[in-house]
């Protein structure tokens, strides 16, 4: 039956600091598209934003009234749902941008990759919970994450999606690096993911190693990405130390950045807030991310743990590849910021994976 | 060691959570430290870039590849046009500049405010063109009041220029604005609004290699949008060059002789398949699409009866008439239902059944075998030749020929002609076949249809021995140095339906229609090459038996098609063409002559000359 305890354990500090991020993604998204616009229009896309966020947080609530110890269980379901979505995607998929990458479901649209982010967290915390030693884990036992890992990617890699491929091996080796590896497995794995990149370098066509060349330094495109970025940057720096105000970032008005509602979105907050409010978002997230360790931590049980720290580890990623990629730290790829850039699949995958946590909280006293 | 079961470990998780917390702490400290560097350390001087909107894209349009001839001289080449555009972020009171631009250019004002208009909201960081292709006489009063016009500029691209006016327009073709359905469709992942791909002929089939690859330039501009400095430049590749297998000097007197004419020549080297004249009359002229055609132009194009606008080389489709006898010939020749001793009596007509056939010489040819008759294009001898062989034999061998499906030739819009058979017949009409239809059929007349290209290409192979080639039209894919990218081969297409003494049959009665007295075109005999070939006269209208009118007297509309197919020399040709001349009544008269003045301009046999002024002169009864 329903426990008693788990209403009292809800962890309420949590679901505000999300609430905050939201109402800060919102301003900042509500600037992105009605710069340029006449005054009074609110944009669609501002609204279904609203709608795809309420969806969200109904869908978290509902994760929390199965006990996430259930997913242990159903992890091979859902990581076959999503990798067949993956499939399908492929063959049916509507292309936009030169890659196939959405699913169209009658009036809207999703990113299954997305939706595979979460699964494989669950797919791996559910092998590694069974794999952990106070030494490491060996080679063995790194088969099948290292097979669960690589269907998505090679998936996700055809479609054509770097950034988001590139996303699935960090947070898979973030997870496998926070459950641990035997030092020489750590080492020899260092060593032929070295060796081998020349070898695959050599087996591409020259439009993807251009391609892949363009992605990691966008100088090379003066043209495309690499204008994306000095854009980007001027609009930042533009904004100053206090910004230039609600709406009235110029940079932003000018629509100077193709994606600016959405891998670009912290060039507006930037340019209208200034560091002032760019320290507000890095704070925010900064208290997600620790609070998400903290559920991690506090979990008593070996599944529920990892998947906590793979679900932050998600989190972490997409932040960090994101900003670093507008300031022009990071390559340029398609990486939302979580809760701030327009789009859906990036708002309920992220809701989900915040589901996920509370659950994991709320349940951290009950340990089988 | 600590057994690890399903609790975590607490010490061991303490010392992971706290390894993870050291890199977020460090990452989000990466990150930060740059806001402060871009924001507070930079701050200042991005503030003043974003001030003046400094750093901007301007694009720069990639010229197209050239299109040479065989002999590398240049048909279609690029020449800049000025274009004049203005940036509305630039241009302070747009109404009090546009009153100043409509004066200057003759314009009226409310054309280009409706341009400015047109070009949305989105236009005011993007540069509005407001005339394409000014004249000199206006960029010099522009250039001159540039700086009582902020905002307006003159920019210049590269343009399609046609340099010969109205040469091999079919062939070449021309180039229109892409369309918003074409952008979207991902065929073009190098064009942009605005720019021009190919609508038509090579410019259409080769857009692929002729397109360019666009280039850009970032530049960071001053408070009246004029360029302060590059900062970065991407150079725009140039499209690659179309060598093509036309020769200029035989196209252009090939449109000549076409001048006020409606039909089509085409030529091609019999031993490559190489096409050396392509010309379709009436043509137009490419350089009016330049820069998009204006709608009454465009509707003249539309409504001449001459249908400018079809290529009839490859899309005219014509009965054969008498050029169809050398299939004729072939099929009967190889069923053996004749041969070469066989003869056949020409009374002038000939009866089958209730109906009465007639022979275009009324005085009838007399006994008659297959050399003579080929030369004298007996139509009693095929009559009966025909029917020995059947519509659905004759239909084989004219297949096995090339008619009834497309030469493959690289240009869009190619028909295929028909040659019917007994069952296309029931299928298309429900009908069965009459063996009397046979007859015309045998004649070239009747359902047979075919193109002016699959007849060069027929006659080419009876030429050259038998061999059916693909018509080529582009032999190289160049780079703008001249340097080889691709070379495009020729292909053959099967092999003529014939064995080798049937073939030199035919040709010794092709050879004597020039050669010999009594052949229909005696009259374009050359004096130092000998040119086999055959002439046709093809039914547009029928006159009633017993009457006899003369051409002069029916409508041009009405008046028959005059055909002639050729090779020359005869004993190893080097060149075969079709000619058809719409409504122009005889073969001889009509179409041969023009086949002649190209044969002696392309093999030099100056005694051309004469015939080619001749051409229009008279005009009396042959065939």
């Amino acid at each position: 039956m329903f426990d008693r305890r788990l209403i009292e354990n809800f962890d309420w500090g949590f679901l505000m600091v999300i609430f905050f991020i939201c109402c800060v993604g919102l301003v900042v998204l509500f600037s992105a598209l009605t710069a340029g616009q006449e005054a009074g229009a609110v944009s669609s896309l501002f609204k279904k934003q609203i709608v795809w966020m309420g969806s969200g947080f109904i869908i978290m609530m509902i994760l929390m009234v199965m006990d996430y110890r259930e997913l242990d269980k159903l992890q091979m379901f859902i990581y076959a749902f999503c990798a067949g979505l993956l499939v399908i995607v492929l063959i049916f998929g509507q292309i936009s941008g030169g890659s196939r990458r959405w699913l169209v479901l009658g009036f809207f649209r999703i990113q299954p990759s997305e939706l595979m982010k979460i699964a494989l967290i669950i797919s791996l915390s559910s092998a590694y919970s069974t794999s952990v030693s106070q030494t490491g884990i060996n080679f063995r036992k790194l088969i099948k994450p290292a097979i669960l890992c690589l269907i998505p990617f090679a998936l996700i890699v055809d479609q054509p999606d770097l950034g988001t491929a590139m996303l699935l091996v960090l947070i898979a080796g973030s997870v496998t690096l926070f459950v641990k590896v035997e030092r020489k497995v750590f080492f020899s794995l260092l060593v032929t993911g070295l060796s081998v990149i020349p070898f695959f370098w050599f087996m591409l066509k020259d439009y993807q190693k251009d391609r892949i060349l363009t992605f990691l330094d966008p100088e090379r495109d003066p043209l495309g990405s690499g204008y994306h970025i000095i854009q980007s940057k001027i609009a930042i720096g533009s904004g100053m130390l206090t910004g230039k105000g609600f709406l009235k970032g110029t940079q932003n008005a000018l629509s100077f950045l193709p994606e600016q509602h959405t891998d670009f979105i912290v060039s507006v907050l930037a340019e209208e807030w200034g560091l002032l409010g760019i320290s507000i978002l890095l704070v925010l997230y900064f208290i997600l991310l620790f609070w998400g360790l903290n559920i991690s931590y506090n979990c008593r049980n070996m599944f529920g743990s990892i998947l906590a720290f793979g679900i932050t580890a998600m989190i972490f990623w997409q932040i960090f590849i994101n900003t670093g990629m507008v300031i022009g730290l990071m390559p340029v790829v398609g990486v939302p910021l979580p809760l701030v850039s327009y789009g859906g699949s990036s708002v309920i995958t992220n809701m989900v994976g915040f589901g996920i946590l509370l659950n994991i909280s709320m349940r951290k006293f009950s340990s089988h | 060691m600590t057994e690890f079961g399903k609790n975590p470990d607490r010490e061991w998780l303490k010392q992971r959570i706290i390894g993870v917390s050291v890199c977020i702490i460090f990452a989000f400290a990466v990150v930060f430290l740059r806001f402060i560097y871009l924001q507070i350390i930079k701050g200042d001087e991005f503030r003043l870039l974003s001030e003046k909107n400094a750093v901007r894209l301007t694009g720069i349009k990639a010229p197209r590849g050239l299109i040479l001839d065989r002999n590398k001289k240049i048909l279609v080449d690029n020449r800049p046009s000025f274009n004049l555009k203005i940036m509305l972020e630039d241009a302070g009171d747009v109404k009090e500049t546009m009153t100043k631009v409509s004066q200057m250019m003759d314009t009226p004002f409310e054309d280009l405010m409706k341009k400015i208009s047109d070009a949305g909201k989105g236009a005011f960081y993007k540069p509005v063109t407001l005339q394409d292709d000014i004249s000199r006489d206006h960029l010099a009063i522009i250039e001159a009041h540039k700086f009582d016009l902020p905002g307006v500029f003159i920019d210049i691209e590269p343009t399609r220029h046609y340099i010969h006016k109205k040469t091999a327009s079919h062939l070449l073709g021309y180039l229109g604005e892409v369309n918003n359905d074409e952008l979207l469709s991902g065929k073009y992942p190098n064009v942009k609004t605005g720019d021009s791909i190919g609508r038509y002929g090579v410019e259409k089939s080769f857009e692929t290699y002729l397109q360019g690859k666009r280039g850009g330039r970032q530049i960071e501009v001053d408070a009246n949008g004029r360029t302060i400095k590059v900062l970065k430049t991407v150079e725009p590749i140039t499209g690659l060059d179309l060598k093509l297998t036309i020769d200029l000097d035989l196209q252009q007197i090939a449109e000549k002789m076409l001048e006020d004419k409606h039909g089509a020549v085409v030529a091609l080297d019999p031993n490559t398949g190489d096409v050396l004249v392509l010309a379709s009359a009436p043509g137009f002229d490419q350089n009016d699409f330049v820069g998009g055609i204006n709608s009454k132009k465009w509707k003249a194009l539309m409504t001449d009866r001459g249908k400018p606008m079809t290529n009839k080389a490859i899309q005219g489709e014509y009965p054969p008439a008498s050029t169809y006898k050398i299939i004729t010939s072939i099929a009967a020749l190889e069923e053996k239902e004749i041969d070469i001793h066989t003869t056949a009596y020409c009374p002038g007509f000939f009866r089958y059944g209730n109906r009465v056939y007639r022979c275009w010489n009324k005085n009838g040819h007399g006994e008659i075998s297959i050399i003579d008759a080929i030369s004298q294009s007996c139509d009693v001898f095929y009559y009966q030749a025909g029917d020995k062989v059947g519509v659905d034999a004759l239909a084989k061998y004219a297949m096995g020929c090339g008619l009834n499906k497309k030469t493959g030739i690289l240009l869009e819009g190619e028909k295929k002609g028909l040659i019917p058979t007994s069952s296309w017949k029931k299928k298309r009409f429900n009908e069965s076949w009459h063996r009397g239809e046979t007859l015309s059929i045998a004649i070239g007349q009747g359902y047979d249809l075919v193109t002016p290209l699959q007849m060069a290409v027929f006659i080419a192979a009876v030429g050259n021995g038998g061999t059916l080639y693909r018509p080529r039209i582009v032999s190289a894919i160049e780079g703008s140095q001249g340097n080889l990218i691709k070379e495009i081969p020729t292909e053959s297409a099967g092999k003529l339906p014939v064995g080798k003494k049937t073939l030199e049959i035919i040709q010794k009665g092709l050879l004597k229609v020039v050669d010999d007295d009594r052949g229909t075109a005696k009259r374009i005999r050359l004096k130092h090459v000998k040119i086999a070939g055959k002439t046709g006269t093809a039914q547009v209208f029928s006159v009633k038996s017993g009457e006899k009118l003369k051409t002069e007297h029916l409508d041009f509309y009405l008046r028959d098609h005059a055909w002639f197919i050729c090779y020359a020399p005869a004993e190893n040709p080097v060149i075969a063409i079709s000619v058809l001349i719409e409504h122009g009544a005889h073969g001889s008269t009509a179409a041969a002559p023009i086949a002649a003045a190209l044969i002696g301009r392309y093999i030099n046999d100056p005694s051309a000359e004469e015939i080619e002024k001749n051409s229009s002169v008279e005009e009396t009864q042959t065939e």
